[in-house]
């Protein structure tokens, strides 16, 4: 006889997982599976739209990474008009792309899984949780908390808003940096710097704490896909597809995103609205592959420049002599060497002179009707894909997500998660909470996992083959 | 020119004979929400949104397109009229798509600036959400007709003040549609001279620049004042 662990939110209007572990008949973990019933029907309502409008609409709706919608967008747009982008709207975007990275990565380490690394996973739940950081150790939330700001500081410089703007268009952007704020934001840079210094330290506590478990948070062998410059440089805006194996054997390298399609083909499962994408040469099973900082830190070269350089190849010594880190508990640490790399690439952006450049925009009509436009989301790689009629009306989105990308790599973790602590039939809350923090290594955009540590609103039901419910287990 | 005099909110008013409601309120700074009408355009009277009580009618009656007559007693607000006025704004919503979140003319669009103003924060009737169109086949600009309201503003200026007629109406009630050439795409129509004063004096998304991205459209309806001074008076002024 079987039973099936259910673990899902209480009915919420945002947030809509699930996850379900079988066990066999031994009472062993024999699968597991993490539902997803968000993204319905996205693609299919852009249809009959313009391209023009798609950076604004897809920040929109996807309103967890709007600036990554937006830059992947604009380059699908930039694709359809054929023409050159101009330099500053490049440097300005990927001044952008390097704010969005430092705010979205600060949320995620200082303020989603902060109170579970620094209070510790067993932590009194009532405890565990933004208040109970801020408790324990008021200054580093609040440099995480100011860090995240000026992340959103510097897209509001830029966008006007640091949610939903709709500032990147096909052929640029529509306003520079005004110099007050450029001279602002250089000003915030050291004490940003002495934050992220500060939470590296923590980091390597942490590891040594945690080091009895981190082998069950996503342990195993797979692929890795991101972009890398020309030079094999870390990269998030451009640059080319690579992919490597868990040896660090170099499957693809300098694959041209726009050829996306011969790299990932996308299963479905009728238990999850999200995508399974997988590296088509080897398959739905042997193609699992991360993206995301993890994937980026394995598949470059070197990040480029000197802090974050440094900092990389300590990493590196986790995942041993040329070959990638495997473990996804690393995108924790991953996530503040991304933070670091940004903050070097930001201040190199705000002092060059391009950026008062004022050609920001080139104008042209539809000369291509299809436009694909890849970039490197802070949860991984974002492929946008349009296909237009000679007036721009969209005739075929397809959009690919960091989340879906790593949803192989998420249903593992589970499972493996559940091999570790599930002990008989029993559910209990440390399950629960490891659980919810190996969903949330990978920052998922997935509305369940805004909710702040230990608020992830889930239900865990056990369920024998025959259907009875054995046990039950609920957070809302 | 003989001037008359009447009462408007318990005030003594003058305007000249001939005048609308509405122009007698405007000489005033007697606020009135429209939609259709424009300074510079024959008044229509489609929208109803400038709705008044006149003493001694049993039917509200749009100050746009009824005359000022002498002795006339006019209530432009009270409680009746707001509420109406809501109610036309939010058949107005209800009736195609306005996503104004993803809207080219987003903070910039009349429509949406007369529901803050009239305090219009929700819509109690079912959306309709037809299935229209996105014509962008013009080299210069586009209409999309889930964002139009059919005031006919884009007919008249086409037809009164560029003479092209460009511009016309097709379908009646909800299946109506504003239609370029008799029903041709607008980048194949022979009358459009390109001017685009039609993009101008559209109140809301529906005619925008082509390119535009969201929230980029915005537009400047005085221009029509100006150039018709110049034409009937000859005089220009910035
Ligand atoms: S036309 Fe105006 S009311 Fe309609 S969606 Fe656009 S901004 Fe909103
Ligand atoms: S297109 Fe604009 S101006 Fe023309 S009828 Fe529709 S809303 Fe009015
Ligand atoms: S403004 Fe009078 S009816 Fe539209």
């Amino acid at each position: 006889m079987s039973k099936t662990v259910t673990i899902e939110p209480v009915t919420r209007i945002e947030g809509h997982a699930k996850i379900t572990i079988q066990l066999d008949d031994n009472g062993k973990v024999a699968d597991s599976r993490f539902h997803v019933t968000e993204f319905r029907g996205f693609e299919k309502f852009c249809v009959g739209r313009s391209f023009w409008e798609m950076p604004g609409i897809t920040a929109r709706i996807c309103g967890i990474c709007p600036v990554s919608h937006l830059l992947a967008s604009s380059k699908a747009g930039d694709m359809i008009l054929g023409v050159r982008t101009p330099a500053p709207a490049v440097a300005l975007r990927r001044l952008m792309n390097y704010g969005q990275l430092v705010q979205s990565h600060a949320l995620s380490f200082f303020l989603l899984s902060g109170p579970d690394l620094i209070l510790g996973m067993d932590a009194d739940p009532s405890q565990r949780n933004i208040a109970g950081l801020i408790a324990a150790d008021p200054d580093l939330a609040r440099a995480g908390i100011g860090l995240r700001a000026f992340g959103q500081k510097l897209i509001r410089s830029l966008g006007d808003r640091s949610v939903h703007p709709s500032w990147a268009v096909p052929g640029g952007v529509r306003k520079s940096l005004p110099t007050e704020q450029r001279d602002e934001l250089l000003k915030q840079l050291p004490a940003m710097y002495a934050t992220v210094d500060n939470a590296l330290d923590l980091m390597k506590d942490i590891l040594d704490r945690f080091s009895a478990e981190i082998d069950a948070y996503g342990e195993f062998p797979s692929l890795f896909m991101g972009l890398v410059a020309a030079d094999g440089g870390l990269e998030h805006y451009d640059g080319k597809l690579r992919v490597i194996d868990s040896d660090g054997k170099v499957l693809e390298d300098s694959a041209a995103p726009e050829s996306y399609q011969q790299l990932i083909a996308e299963a479905e499962q009728n238990w999850s609205y999200l995508k399974f994408p997988y590296y088509k040469p080897l398959g739905p099973e042997a193609g699992m592959y991360r993206v995301g900082p993890l994937a980026r830190l394995n598949v470059c070269d070197f990040a480029g420049t000197p802090k974050a350089d440094r900092e990389l190849r300590q990493f590196r010594h986790y995942g041993g002599q040329g070959k990638p880190v495997t473990g996804s508990f690393y995108y924790h640490y991953a996530r503040l060497i991304e933070i670091l790399f940004s903050l070097e690439r930001i201040e190199e952006l705000l002092a060059d002179e391009i950026l008062i450049d004022h050609h920001i925009r080139s104008q042209a009509g539809v000369n291509q009707n299809v436009g694909i436009g890849v970039s490197e989301a802070p949860r991984g790689t974002l492929f946008h894909h349009y296909r237009v009629d000679d007036n721009g009306i969209l005739e075929a989105v397809n959009l690919i997500i960091a989340t879906g990308q790593n949803n192989l790599a998420m249903n593992k973790t589970v499972k493996q998660l559940a091999e570790r602590f599930i002990s008989g039939s029993k559910l209990d809350q440390g399950l629960l909470n490891r659980v919810e923090h190996g969903i949330r290594v990978y920052d998922p955009c997935l509305s369940c996992s805004t909710h702040e540590a230990g608020r992830m609103p889930m239900q865990i039901k056990l369920i024998s083959a025959k259907g009875e419910l054995l046990d039950e287990i609920e957070r809302s | 020119m003989p001037v008359i005099t009447l009462t408007i909110n318990d005030e003594l008013v003058s305007a000249r004979s001939g005048q609308s409601i509405l122009e007698a309120c405007r000489d005033h700074d007697i606020q009135l929400p429209t939609l259709c009408y424009l300074d510079g355009l024959s008044a229509r009277g489609g929208c109803r949104l400038c709705l008044v009580d006149v003493a001694g009618s049993p039917r509200l009656l749009p100050a746009c397109t009824t005359e000022a007559l002498e002795n006339m007693v006019v209530t432009t607000h009270n409680e009746k009229i707001d509420r109406y006025r809501r109610m036309i704004l939010e058949l107005t919503f209800a009736e195609r798509n306005h996503t104004c979140a993803v809207c080219v003319s987003n903070e910039n669009c009349e429509l949406q600036s007369l529901a803050a103003e009239l305090g219009m924060d929700h819509v109690r009737y079912d959306y309709l959400n037809p299935e229209l169109n996105l014509d962008t086949s013009h080299e210069r600009y586009g209409v999309d007709h889930n964002r139009c309201l059919l005031c006919l503003r884009c007919v008249r200026v086409c037809d009164e003040v560029e003479g092209a007629h460009t511009w016309d109406v097709m379908g009646r009630g909800v299946e109506s549609r504003v239609i370029t050439d008799l029903n041709r795409p607008w980048g194949d129509s022979e009358s459009c001279t390109d001017c685009g004063k039609c993009v101008e004096v559209c109140p809301t998304g529906a005619l925008f620049d082509k390119g535009s991205s969201v929230a980029e459209m915005k537009k400047e309806a005085s221009f029509l004042r100006r150039i018709l001074d110049g034409r009937e008076k000859r005089q220009w002024q910035r």
